[in-house]
């Protein structure tokens, strides 16, 4: 068992040549905050990149930031705090819901995860903000793709192939993300007491609507006194965040509670809370218990979801709530059991998308695939894929699948 | 064609045309397949016209199933298939081939779902980008990509080339704006990426097929993102007395925190012509005109009005009209999306290109405009989308003169070297097509070439799918699939530590 700890790209490179030639598997890693997700891995060595850490490159103006994949996203973050901009995307720390502590993760695996927040319905994920990666490829050969302008159609978009792989085609050396001004202004309105069906309708009238919502979130009740250090209190809150310069913030939230008048009672969050609420909601906080109960990510139509929730729990004990206007499910299950097969069959008769098995005990991972099942054509073009990179199976092997 | 390099025509494909005409009228029924040379004329060349050439024959089909068959006929037999749209790329993307059947996609051309609640429409690819947004218009709701050739462009050729627009600076490209997509490999599997939910469910490869210029699937349905449209839009109208006045205008609206919904530059040279033209009211006594579009509700537009006019007077802006009315906005809009037919009113003939570099090298690129049309002889207009660094030179020349059009080509090819050079890129939003190919490896050494062709090998193992394209030089699949062995070494003796 060995751990490489690389500092620079050229020894990343001779390290994954040396994994190559030996036919001898890796596992990727940065601050394994993510770890957990996955098919439990067994490899012999591990390639650590947290020492391959620097920003390299940051020019507020031409709104572009390229960072060695090690870097920690915390600082990143911080810098372009200081320097009133942020990662629009908002990627989610995944420390807390799995039992590790908050503010670890580094950028290389933000892409790797593909990661985003609750403004994904606004902004997009981080494979809507890559602008160009250089890695190592598991036959050993160091390339790059893209650059670090936002208009580029210069041959394949390579990073967004790299984005959600998990660290199974390649190893990031370097990653540039395109960044964003931060708002000026926050606001978020709740709509109180609602039935999930009622909140689904509430979310799909705001998002219908010219008022520009970054975030639509519906908080069962119970689960919404798990987030902002309870400050929300106990009934159900559906929550609508509004951004941007603070005439235009007022005048939407203006808008919005004319439109929403008779939905339910509405409170205005405001400041230091509504970015608490939004944090907790990002991070799955309301999950964040400390126990191995199975949780779920499922990505899906928003208009279905609390349909299949509801089919759900007249066969399971779940809990759930909603991001995304609905777009994103996190589901808890209550009786230890993943129930995967029971999820993924209502899923599909609800319009389809992915579910992921994003905490669970390592015997429920090793015997479930955590990653949706494609269909066999689908899923021949992604072992195709792997194969054209990654021949040898030397990164993450097994991790997918 | 200007020494361009096709790949060879297959004799055996060339020899049996006849039978694979009367195949293809089994497979694809009707009117849907054209093989005489005065009908397939129309479909000769695409939007860049310096190129032309007949295609094998021409099929239309009008099912899924239809193209699914046509894909795996001729990949049984070695064919090669070029997918076309409406056929509006600037780049011959969808320049036939000798020996290959022309896929065209226009007959696809209706609107499958529209969703409000989930803010989704699903459309067939032959469907034009406006069309998407006629059938949402009435509720309020649009298509937010835009390109200029938005009458007439199909969603399915957006994907393919990753589109973008006026609007792509605040709104994003086709890519983050597409949510699903139903395609058919060269095998003729049938294959669906995505959906109306968000995020892949494992590779992105709804990510890799957007811009893959129609190399890799031949797309059967697009299911895109609609959004509600804003409540009013005003511009302002920015005269500069230097290109590097207006640049540091765009950076310090950026820097300000303002993103607008169109922000876009002319030099000037596209100035006069477009103002000769259509008359739009421009000054003609600066060298550079900015046009900032800010959009939403109208106290916010009002709000940044205000500071986009603060900033652009610290820059030393000579003149700022801020329009009144919305026939003020689309006056000031008209010179710039007249910019190329006025262009085209001062020079017999014009060759649009489209870098993107990082917004701060303007002034030196531009310089190094100047110093190249001068070293050609040959006059160049620009209009470029200031907020994302896209620039569109267009190169005045007459095609008459012999030896003209290879030295405008030579020129663009030395302004995207430039682009290349100050940390920018080729192709901004017309593809690589035909007309970047050979220049790729300005930008790619052979290893980032041969990783792209190794995505390809994936999908088209066999290099039927729109070869030519893309890739300056094809290697076949078994060759790349070889491992490289380093230094003549089969394994490193010791494990590497640091």
């Amino acid at each position: 068992m060995t751990t490489f700890t690389p500092t620079t790209p050229s020894e990343v490179l001779s390290t994954v040549a040396w994994a190559v030639a030996e036919g001898s598997p890796l596992e990727i890693l940065g601050h394994g905050s993510k770890r957990g997700i996955g098919r439990p891995l067994q490899t012999e060595h591990t390639l650590d990149l947290s020492k391959l850490s620097d920003v390299t490159l940051y020019e507020p103006a031409e709104l572009v930031l390229s960072a060695k994949a090690g870097t920690p996203l915390a600082g990143i973050e911080k810098l372009l705090a200081e320097n009133g901009q942020q990662l629009a995307f908002e990627p989610m720390d995944y420390g807390p819901l799995l039992g590790g502590e908050p503010g670890k993760g580094t950028i290389g695996g933000v892409l790797g995860a593909n990661l985003s927040g609750p403004r994904r319905l606004k902004a997009g994920a981080a494979r809507d903000h890559v602008l160009g990666i250089n890695v190592v490829s598991g036959r050993g050969e160091a390339f790059k793709s893209g650059g670090r302008v936002v208009k580029n159609v210069t041959g394949y978009d390579m990073s967004k192939l790299m984005a959600n792989s998990w660290g199974t085609l390649a190893v990031f050396t370097d990653v540039t993300f395109k960044v964003l001004p931060a708002a000026e202004t926050e606001v978020t309105l709740a709509i109180r007491s609602l039935l999930d069906d009622a909140a689904a309708a509430a979310m799909a009238l705001a998002l219908g609507s010219s008022a520009e919502v970054s975030s639509a979130a519906h908080l069962p009740e119970r689960i919404a006194a798990r987030v902002a250090s309870g400050s929300l209190g106990s009934e159900a809150a559906t929550l609508l965040r509004v951004e941007g310069f603070g005439p235009s913030v007022a005048y939407r939230i203006a808008a919005l509670k004319t439109l929403l008048g008779n939905a339910g009672p509405l409170e205005e969050i405001g400041g230091e809370v509504s970015r608490l609420i939004w944090r907790d909601v990002r991070d799955c906080r309301p999950f964040a218990d400390g126990s191995e109960k199975p949780v779920w990510r499922i990505s899906m139509t928003p208009s279905q979801s609390h349909q299949m929730v509801l089919t759900l729990r007249m066969q399971a004990a779940v809990s759930a709530f909603y991001d995304w206007q609905g777009g994103l499910v996190w589901l808890r299950m209550e009786q230890g059991d993943p129930e995967a097969a029971l999820l993924r069959g209502l899923l599909r008769k609800h319009g389809g998308g992915h579910a992921t098995l994003v905490r669970a005990a390592p015997s429920h991972r090793a015997a479930l695939p955590v990653f949706e099942p494609q269909p066999p054509a689908l899923a021949a073009l992604s072992v195709r894929l792997k194969q054209e990179f990654d021949p040898k199976n030397i990164f993450n092997p097994g991790r997918m699948a | 064609m200007s020494g361009l390099a096709m790949p060879k025509p297959d004799d055996a494909t060339m020899r049996r045309r006849d039978e694979i005409v009367a195949d293809m009228r089994i497979i694809v029924p009707g009117e849907g397949v054209v093989d005489a040379a005065n009908s397939m004329r129309a479909f000769e060349s695409d939007g860049l016209t310096a190129y032309r050439q007949l295609p094998l024959v021409v099929v239309l089909p009008q099912t899924v199933a239809q193209v699914s068959r046509v894909l795996k006929y001729c990949n049984d037999r070695n064919i090669r298939v070029v997918p076309r749209g409406s056929g509006t790329s600037l780049s011959g993307g969808a320049l036939p081939l000798e020996d290959a059947v022309l896929l065209v996609m226009s007959r696809f051309n209706r609107i499958l779902g529209i969703d409000f609640p989930n803010r989704v429409v699903v459309a067939q690819p032959g469907v034009t980008n406006l069309g998407i947004t006629t059938a949402v218009e009435q509720e309020g709701f649009y298509y937010a990509p835009d390109p200029s050739s938005q009458i007439a462009c199909s969603i399915g050729g957006n994907v393919a080339e990753n589109s973008g627009g006026v609007h792509c600076l605040k709104y994003g490209l086709t890519a983050n704006n597409v949510l699903g997509i139903e395609m058919v490999l060269m095998n003729g599997e049938v294959v669906r990426l995505g959906g109306s939910h968000l995020d892949a469910e494992g590779y992105d490869l709804l990510g890799v097929m957007t811009g893959s210029e129609g190399l890799l699937g031949v797309v059967t349905e697009v299911t895109v993102r609609i959004l509600k449209k804003p409540e009013t839009a005003r511009a302002l109208l920015i005269g500069f007395p230097t290109s590097e006045q207006g640049g540091q205008c765009v950076a310090d609206i950026i820097g300000a925190g303002i993103i607008p919904g169109g922000m876009e530059m002319m030099d000037r040279p596209a100035i006069h012509a477009a103002e000769d033209f259509v008359h739009a009211g421009y000054p003609l006594d600066v060298e550079a005109l900015l046009i900032v579009e800010l959009d939403g509700p109208g106290v916010e537009v009002d709000h940044l009005i205000g500071l986009v006019e603060a900033i652009a007077y610290k820059n030393g802006s000579t003149t700022c009209r801020i329009s009144q009315s919305e026939q003020e906005r689309l006056s000031f809009w008209a010179g710039r999306k007249a910019a190329f037919p006025a262009v085209g009113r001062i020079s017999p003939d014009y060759y649009c290109m489209d870098g993107t570099i990082p917004r701060k090298e303007l002034p030196r690129v531009l310089a190094g405009m100047r110093e190249l049309s001068e070293k050609y002889g040959l006059g160049v207009a620009n209009v470029f989308h200031a907020g994302d660094g896209n620039l569109h030179p267009l190169i005045l020349y007459d095609a008459n003169v012999p030896g003209e059009l290879d030295k405008a080509e030579s020129f663009g090819a030395d302004i995207l070297r430039l682009c290349v050079k100050v940390g920018g890129v080729l192709t901004g939003e017309h593809g690589v097509g035909v007309e970047k190919r050979d220049l790729m490896p300005e930008m790619f050494t052979q290893i980032d070439l041969d990783q792209q062709m190794r995505v390809k090998c994936a999908f088209d193992p066999n290099h039927l799918l729109n070869p030519g394209k893309v890739f300056p030089q094809l290697r076949r699949c078994a060759e790349l699939g070889r491992m490289h062995v380093h230094r003549g070494q089969v394994a490193f003796p010791d494990i590497p530590r640091f």
